[in-house]
């Protein structure tokens, strides 16, 4: 009519004794194990503290290394002893010292006996498990381990290798199929009686003493031979990280670990004074639901071990500097460029952001300073607008601000009179959305009153480094979103491709465009152009313009009207 | 290490309790000079978070910040009146002394107005957290260094014995800072903050390193390189994750921006015993001169580690 507790210690001895006393009191005979590595002196102690209670019996001492045979030796002495010396044990659970069962023993009680003939053992085959750590699944079955993966991790490494490499394999007896599962199991006495009573075992435990972490296998493999009724998931709540390690519950996980309606949770940080407290020695505190339910631990672990192997795309800090291509996302949120816009429109950015509802930015990259949306001095996160300190680490720059701002789409200004170092980020960055009207930087040297020797230097200049940014953006390592048009092309017909723009930054709404940017005077940029042919200048990213002294706005404004409603 | 063992004469004891050290406890390493007023709050606010034993090695303090700490169990004292900078700012001494008493034991390395923040460090102390790492073989723990600093004036609230800096300097920058990586010793190297804002927009490269490695399982053949920014063996810089992943970080919420602060730049500046000659220390002083005020619309204002963490100044890496 009971279950009997096969419990494992191999540290933090007193928690583990208010434990084993907890169970006990509670009506469960307790087996109990302890590491052979714990000193005598800590043993006889705890064998004294205890000896006020009638069912509990210490068994054999092995000297228990991780992942060794040791441990299922331990379980098996244990669970002898267990069935030996308490004939009315229907179920044993196996437990650690750093175990706390968190629902009052009788519902574990009447749960069992609503499943009098299960095995609850978490079960499967080695293709279907995920979790094992060093990439050591399948394998764990078919080579040898006689070093320490704690202790002697270079020869662990060098001998899987050197048998991987003379395709060394251990033959697995013919009657098992090997399974895995979690080392915490709850078995009938059938079950457990034939794994320890069968006339192979000596066969079994000869091979599976060379098995590595045999203690996930041994049971869960053998009680696939003998139950006849497997529940394939632990009763135990045990959640492990990305490295096999099992995650520890603190004091600020009590609401949770109540809500979960586990009946036993490990591992249990043993200075978790308010945990043990909360569920050896207050008045415990029945569920109302019957099945365990740890799906909101579940997701918080999972949660966890995604932050350390991913971790949050876009951010850059003091424990996440990824390398370059294992970013997992060069910046966190999308955003605009804009290249050559602000030059042919006049107020460009003031007619965006009354479009898109998005903060759009001045030439961020610019000469003299950060020009902030707003002309601000500084920006979200404190981002300064000194010219110096963004250059200091320009691309940092960039993902700080699509960081800070996360939650609202940026847009800024980009050109050739701008620091280049970003171009190869904004290129390859899923994220950016960058659109280039070539060459529109001639408007602005159109339209100053600079000597024309000079206009012809900086056009020249600007030219070169304008080409360079466009064959980044070209490349074939171009991830980004990019369009680009000849500027001559695009005030043919300037407002497909702005709206094509901006229905793709997509915030506001989806209506046409009612309001149209105010294109600067053009009157004699073709002439413009020419002239800087003929000074021995050759114009060519704006494409094709005509030499007429007109605008070509009203120009075009003949030949196609666009419409505006 | 052998400068370490050199300046190992110029410290003299004044106070050894280190008896009472017993394995596996937490200690903490400080240097100080003419910081009375702020012993109090940081005592207990480290007594607070579980550290076992406080190492203070007094550089000729006189306004009797040794005679403050005189009678306290877990605290041992040192006293030297050589030069700081030629201890390479205290860390000569701190190694020494750490190579001597901190074998096999965690141990934070912080100075008197930096404060220790980690995931979940309002409900578990400290030795959950180096148990923790213990249990992930990981040695060494990086913890930003966080400017904190006032609405208003540096004088509008002046700091008083006992309380908490940041009742007062309750702003940082959250999102300014700068990150490279250092190919010698591998660690990254951050600067940004109010300070770079502030005093260095136009000199960046000679603003201060904010990358600070505090918390360390120690080893007798380990050595802080340059304060607490870099160690050796290399592997220990290693705090930061390269594959996309995030390791584990915190943050030393720094309460250098009070009251105190202008005349300690005075004090400084008379000494000469800071990097670069103090350069630091007069940039500081021409412009808090000028416009004392570092607060600026953007700032943030301190709730607790979560907000630091959800702001990605630390991560909580794989701990849950």
């Amino acid at each position: 009519m009971s279950v009997g507790i096969v419990m494992l210690v191999h540290d933090a001895v007193d928690r583990a004794e208010q434990v084993a006393r907890h169970w006990a009191r509670e009506g469960c005979p307790v087996v109990i194990h302890v590491d052979r590595r714990v000193d005598r002196e800590t043993y006889d102690k705890l064998v004294s503290d205890l000896s006020d209670l009638a069912d509990i019996r210490f068994s054999v001492r092995h000297r228990c290394e991780w992942g060794s045979w040791a441990l299922v030796a331990a379980t098996q002495t244990a669970s002898e002893l267990m069935l030996s010396a308490f004939p009315d044990v229907e179920h044993v659970y196996l437990a650690s010292g750093s175990c706390l069962p968190l629902r009052p023993i009788q519902e574990l009680r009447d749960y069992l006996a609503r499943h009098p003939r299960t095995d609850f053992i978490e079960s499967v085959t080695t293709d279907e498990v995920h979790w094992t750590i060093g990439g050591l699944d399948a394998e764990r079955f078919t080579l040898r381990f006689p070093f320490s993966w704690k202790r002697q991790r270079f020869l662990f490494d060098r001998y899987v290798k050197f048998q991987r490499r003379i395709r060394f394999k251990r033959r697995i007896p013919a009657d098992i199929v090997p399974h895995l599962g979690s080392q915490w199991w709850c078995l009938t006495r059938q079950t457990l009686s034939a794994i320890l009573e069968g006339p192979e075992r000596r066969r079994y435990d000869k091979y599976f003493s060379k098995v590595w972490i045999p203690d996930e296998s041994y049971f869960q493999t053998l009680a696939r031979q003998f139950s006849s009724n497997i529940e394939s998931r632990s009763l135990t709540l045990s959640k492990f990280d990305f490295q096999g390690k099992p995650h520890i519950f603190y004091d600020d996980h009590l609401q949770l670990l109540r809500r979960s309606d586990c009946f036993v949770a490990r591992k249990i940080w043993p200075n978790a004074n308010k945990l043990y407290k909360a569920f050896l020695f207050d008045e415990p505190v029945s569920t109302s639901s019957t099945e365990p339910n740890p799906g909101k631990i579940d997701r918080i672990f999972a949660k966890a071990v995604e932050r350390r192997t991913q971790g949050r795309p876009g951010l850059y800090m003091q424990s996440r500097f990824p390398r370059e291509g294992f970013e997992n996302g060069k910046t966190c949120a999308s955003y605009s460029v804009f290249e050559g816009f602000s030059d042919l429109f006049e107020d460009f950015e003031g007619w965006l952001g009354k479009v898109t509802g998005a903060r759009v930015h001045g030439h961020l990259y610019g000469p003299e300073r950060v020009e902030f949306a707003g002309n601000q001095t500084l920006f979200s996160g404190a981002l300064c607008d000194s010219a110096d300190l963004r250059d200091y680490d320009p691309k940092g720059f960039l993902t700080s601000l699509i960081w800070n701002t996360r939650g609202e789409r940026q847009c800024f200004q980009f050109g050739p009179r701008d620091n280049q170092e970003i171009s190869w980020l904004m290129s390859t960055d899923t994220n950016a959305q960058i659109s280039v009207i070539s060459g529109a930087w001639a408007v602005p040297l159109f339209h100053s009153n600079l000597n024309f020797s000079e206009i012809r230097r900086e056009a020249a200049r600007l030219q070169r480094v304008e080409s360079a940014h466009l064959d980044i953006l070209n490349s074939q390592y171009t991830k980004a979103r990019v369009r680009i048009w000849k500027m001559a092309e695009f005030i043919e017909a300037p407002m497909e491709p702005l709206q094509t723009i901006i229905d793709e930054i997509g915030v506001r709404s989806t209506r046409r465009l009612t309001e149209v940017p105010k294109m600067s005077d053009l009157t004699g940029f073709g002439q413009f152009l020419r002239n800087l042919k003929n000074q021995g200048m050759q114009p060519y990213l704006m494409g094709d313009f005509p030499v007429e002294n007109e605008d070509p706005r009203r120009l075009k404004d003949r030949r196609r009207p666009y419409l505006v409603r | 290490m052998v400068r370490a063992l050199r300046k190992r004469r110029e410290l003299e004891i004044v106070q050894d309790n280190t008896n009472s050290i017993r394995k596996g406890d937490i200690l903490l390493f400080v240097t100080m000079r003419n910081e009375r007023i702020r012993l109090p709050f940081f005592i207990s606010y480290y007594r607070a978070l579980g550290i076992n034993h406080f190492f203070f090695v007094d550089n000729d303090s006189d306004d009797g910040s040794l005679q403050s700490l005189l009678g306290q169990e877990d605290v041992s004292i040192w006293y030297s009146n050589a030069s700081y900078k030629r201890a390479r700012f205290g860390v000569d001494w701190l190694n020494y002394l750490q190579m001597r008493y901190a074998h096999q034991h965690w141990c934070l390395v912080v100075d008197v107005d930096e404060f220790f923040v980690y995931p979940f460090c309002d409900t578990r102390p400290i030795r959950a957290l180096t148990d923790w790492l213990d249990a992930s073989s990981i040695r060494s723990f990086g913890a930003m260094m966080l400017d904190m600093y006032p609405k208003g004036s540096l004088q509008d609230d002046p700091y008083s014995a006992g309380r908490d800096p940041f009742e007062i300097a309750s702003w940082f920058d959250s999102g300014n800072y700068m990150i490279s990586r250092n190919d010698r010793y591998g660690n990254l190297w951050i600067q940004g903050g109010p300070r770079a804002r502030i005093f260095f927009a136009d000199s960046p490269e000679r603003a201060p390193a904010l990358n600070k490695i505090p918390l360390v399982k120690w080893d007798r053949k380990y050595a802080f390189v340059s304060s607490t920014h870099m160690l050796l063996p290399r592997g220990l810089n290693q705090v930061y994750d390269e594959w996309g992943g995030e390791k584990i970080s915190g943050c030393l919420l720094h309460a250098k921006f009070l009251n105190t602060f202008i005349s300690k730049s005075e004090e400084e500046l008379k000494r000469k015993q800071h990097f670069a000659s103090g350069k630091e220390y007069q940039a500081y002083h021409d412009r808090l001169k000028e416009s004392p005020e570092v607060w600026c619309k953007w700032s943030e204002k301190y709730i607790n580690w979560r907000q630091l963490e959800i702001l990605g100044l630390m991560s909580k890496g794989n701990w849950a």
